[in-house]
């Protein structure tokens, strides 16, 4: 499956149950609020990279670039909306909104 | 393939409904099949005419009814839901209609994926 | 077409759809709504698995009493799933005892399950619905 996670960490507990309810290897792609957990520095980033660890992570390029958001934590691989639909054309999908 | 496409929350106040814009447009433009668009909780309200959003910025309603009219993507507003947040339809932007909860099953059997924004 | 085949061609009709419940009740419609789609999918006899995970357990809590905040209650309802032969009720087990509730405390029986086992689930599903 590929989990779609649409909530700020910092204020919601989206990130936390998707990488609970992922199986190992599954691609997670992190989209509106959600790519607010692939900036570094913050108090999620050792918790993102566990998640790295095990499943794939990716995060929408439009909405890093709305929110300001340069560097992305190593292992975060930024793709617009044709790799979202490339991600989708290759697995079901479970959106944790 | 056929993707089915699920908005849950209303225009404007989140950003699920310019998500899912940006991904039908994508999938489209990949040449990909869209089952239907539906709209549950305050997601029907996507399909109001009676907005009057600022002109310097997306009209979101237009942008459904365009995909309905032009693209003939089926977009449908759970009639449940709708009667709950006064969504009539004599009210509806053209493009776009109201109807039963049996379309998103329908909707989830038939397509190859199920995608919800919310 | 002989039975045989009359079978296998159903059962390629048949899609798993998970519903996962995520949801408190009452603080929002999230929960009772979900509930509703979950009624109205039931008459489409496809293979239909309910999972109550983090605050969703609450929505099955009984003894429910919404007069007071003017909230029609919908916990009466969830007996209803056994007669539109929903059985697969699951519920996490992890976000059970975080926050301090048991299977005694249920308005129905349910089957707990690991988040492991419901992660495998979740990769089982043809589609899966969240609220």
């Amino acid at each position: 499956m590929l989990h779609t996670v649409s909530k700020s960490p910092f204020s919601h507990s989206a990130l936390d149950e998707c990488a609970k309810f992922a199986t190992k290897g599954s691609p997670i792609l992190l989209i509106e609020d959600g790519v607010l957990a692939a900036k570094p520095g913050t108090k999620y980033e050792e918790k993102l990279k566990a998640v790295i660890e095990k499943n794939s992570v990716y995060a929408l390029l439009p909405d890093i670039k709305a929110r300001g958001i340069g560097k992305l934590i190593d292992g975060v691989k930024p793709i617009g909306y044709d790799g979202f639909v490339e991600l989708v054309e290759q697995h079901k999908v479970v959106s944790w909104v | 393939m056929k993707f089915a496409i699920q908005v849950l929350e209303g225009p404007y106040t989140h950003q699920a409904s310019d998500s899912a814009y940006s991904f039908v447009k994508a999938a489209l433009d990949k040449g990909h099949e869209i089952v239907r668009i539906f709209f549950y909780h305050d997601g029907v309200i996507n399909v109001t005419d009676k907005a009057d959003p600022p002109q310097d910025d997306r009209n979101i309603y237009n942008q459904w009814a365009e995909l309905g009219k032009e693209k003939k993507i089926d977009i449908v507003a759970c009639i449940a839901a709708s009667k709950r947040r006064g969504i009539v339809d004599s009210n509806i932007v053209e493009g776009t209609r109201i109807s039963g909860l049996g379309q998103l099953t329908d909707m989830a059997i038939e397509a190859d994926r199920l995608v919800t924004f919310g | 077409m002989n039975e045989q085949e009359t079978t296998e061609q159903n059962d390629e009709n048949i899609k798993k759809i998970m519903f996962l419940m995520r949801k408190a009740p009452h603080g929002s419609i999230y929960s009772y709504e979900g509930l509703e789609t979950v009624l109205i999918v039931a008459a489409y006899d496809q293979d239909v698995t309910m999972a109550f995970i983090g605050d969703g357990v609450f929505a099955l809590v009984k003894d429910q009493d919404t007069d007071d905040i003017g909230i029609k209650g919908f916990i009466k309802t969830y007996p209803v799933l056994e007669q539109y032969e929903i059985e697969k009720v699951y519920v996490d087990r992890q976000s059970m005892t975080e926050r301090g509730l048991t299977v005694d405390d249920f308005a129905i029986d349910v089957i707990v399950k690991d988040s492991d086992e419901i992660a495998t689930l979740i990769e089982d599903q043809h589609a899966v619905i969240s609220y």
